[in-house]
């Protein structure tokens, strides 16, 4: 019984012009985001560049641009790239939608550039990943509307009967950002740029939460596995680990992820039997998260030899360990009696870049360097040498980032919670900056490093993408398909 | 009705639900029809070159037959 075969006829003629269009925006993104991060890195550690132009460069309104510019410009654009070529490609069929495909293209080109005007300005609704005052907020819910009707209507075209695995992982994400982004956003506009959340207090608190943790569950994590689910396996010439598992894995992680949200208010107005109802969910989440981390790092089973030649696989690969690092870390802080020391402190930052650039940045880079090629029609990048040094500095990097960032996070805690046997406290909260300051500078080199390979990578790119191909560099490859001209 | 009976139903219904799937992922019935459907990102590549071959594209004659065999084998 075989459910995959598509029928027999003529090759779809794929829209690769609207995945070339994402792909290179990532890579602009990419490095505009990091930088930023790498810009306020050193703000925390030398104050004084918060004066460069005062008070558009302040920490304050660079820190909200430089999370939606790596998570919604750079990410986004990666999800958009390559959700709009898994599902043609395992679909069979050419993109649906009409001009809807450039409206969301166009479209999110817009939205970024407002993120980026508006937020130095210091128009913001002041919910964290969600910044963004209600006018943009409307432009994205169309967008991610005529975006749930491209990838869906490709979907309903299919030529072949099965949806494959990493397609569901695709459209959980679409429908359920969706969900979020609208129900997060709603408000009371006063003003063409200011706005007022329609929940109050605590309740408030908790959608946000709800909103932020599944953005972290849903665009960070689902989605990026739909890249996993089919990047992997091309990349390494062979089919997913278990095909089963899959299937487990999917219908535990959505389901369980929803539930998660309220271990960001630990300790606060949230009832407590909330607080402990999300620390609960999310130890058990370790195990839909681990499933999946073992499914796509088994696929190479057989294929580990690839791992030596390969950089691209390798980004792939290790962008797995780093997801099961911080799959394994996040449960952890969840726990009370842990977040405790954890909560408000560093170790929460380096977390997050743990997942940030450990999985979701070095997953996107393996996925770009396997797409490039396949997109404009060559054999290979312009150079692998380059992929490899690209490597080896975003994990160094990612490893000075983290590692720094426990140092420092374990710190805080520790300071802030030490009392004097009379019950006053140990340190002003200001010795503990100053102890901070070394992993600052470190964390700054790690990410300085980070930002350095996507350098690379931009020149890589434009040269494999400019350079008129040579005989025999031309793709016609055995294990990776051949693209179509535009 | 008291509520934590709700609750407990929740729980219940939670578990069935996700034992349903893993019985039904995992039945040795349905085994064959997954790992054909994991070969899914593969398919499409044998289609490609034959089309390339058929635009008569320099020197992709050789590797579509290639993919045909390949192709068989699976």
């Amino acid at each position: 019984m075989t459910t995959t075969v598509a029928e027999a006829g003529k090759l779809p003629d794929y829209d690769y012009n609207i995945v070339r269009q994402f792909t290179i925006m990532s890579v602009v993104w990419g490095i505009v985001g990091m930088g930023v991060g790498v810009l306020i890195a050193a703000q925390l550690a030398w104050p004084a560049l918060n004066d460069l132009w005062q008070p558009f460069t302040h920490f304050g309104r660079l820190r909200p641009l430089h999370t939606n510019a790596v998570i919604f410009a750079f990410g986004g654009s990666v999800l958009f790239a390559t959700s709009y070529y898994v599902v043609q490609r395992t679909c069979q069929v050419r993109l649906w939608g009409g001009w809807l495909i450039p409206f969301t293209f166009w479209g999110w080109q817009v939205v970024i550039l407002g993120a980026a005007i508006t937020l130095p300005l210091g128009i913001t609704s002041a919910k964290e990943y969600a910044e963004l005052e209600w006018p943009l907020d409307i432009l994205i819910a169309l967008i991610w509307v005529a975006y749930a009707i491209v990838f869906f209507g490709t979907i309903v075209k299919r030529r072949t009967s099965h949806i494959y695995v990493a397609n569901w992982f695709f459209g959980a994400y679409i429908i359920t950002i969706a969900v979020l982004h609208i129900v997060n956003n709603l408000a009371i506009p006063v003003s063409a740029w200011k706005a007022y959340s329609a929940y109050a207090g605590t309740t408030d608190a908790m959608i946000q939460w709800w909103y932020g943790h599944n953005a972290v569950g849903f665009f960070l994590t689902a989605a990026f596995l739909g890249i996993m689910y089919y990047f992997v396996p091309k990349q390494a010439g062979r089919p997913v680990y278990s095909y089963q598992l899959s299937i487990v894995h999917f219908w535990a992680l959505i389901s369980i992820y929803v539930w998660a949200g309220g271990h960001h208010l630990h300790y606060s107005a949230l009832p407590d039997w909330t607080q402990s109802l999300a620390m609960i969910m999310s130890v058990i989440l370790l195990a839909p998260s681990w499933g999946g981390m073992i499914n796509g790092i088994m696929t190479l089973s057989g294929a580990w030899h690839k791992l030596r030649t390969d950089p691209t696989l390798r980004f792939l690969v290790v962008s797995l360990s780093f997801y099961g690092m911080s799959t394994f870390e996040g449960p952890m802080m969840s726990i009370k009696t842990v977040n405790a020391l954890s909560h408000n402190t560093d170790w929460t930052v380096g977390h997050v870049h743990s997942g940030a650039l450990g999985w979701v940045a070095m997953i996107s880079i393996g996925a770009l360097y396997h797409l490039v090629p396949v997109l404009w029609n060559r054999k290979e990048m312009f150079s692998v040498k380059l992929i490899n040094a690209h490597f080896w500095l975003a994990t160094i990097g990612t490893v000075l980032y983290i590692a720094s960032m426990w140092v420092n996070g374990i710190t805080q805690g520790l300071m802030w919670r030490a009392f004097n046997a009379d019950g006053t406290l140990t340190y002003s909260f200001v010795e503990s900056v100053i102890a901070s300051k070394p992993g600052y500078i470190v964390r700054w080199l790690g990410g300085a490093m980070f930002l350095t390979g996507m350098f690379l990578m931009a020149y890589n790119v434009f040269r494999t993408v400019t350079d008129e191909p040579k005989e025999g560099e031309v793709r016609h490859d055995e294990n990776l398909p051949i693209a179509k001209n535009a | 009705m008291d509520i934590n009976i709700l609750r407990q139903i929740g729980v219940v219904l939670g578990a069935i639900a996700f034992l349903a799937i893993c019985w039904w992922a995992f039945s040795p019935k349905r085994k064959k029809r997954f790992e054909e459907d994991a070969k899914l990102p593969f398919a499409d590549e044998q289609q490609t070159s034959d089309k390339e071959a058929r635009e008569g594209e320099t020197s992709t004659g050789e590797v579509a037959g290639d993919k045909q065999k390949q192709g068989q084998d699976k």
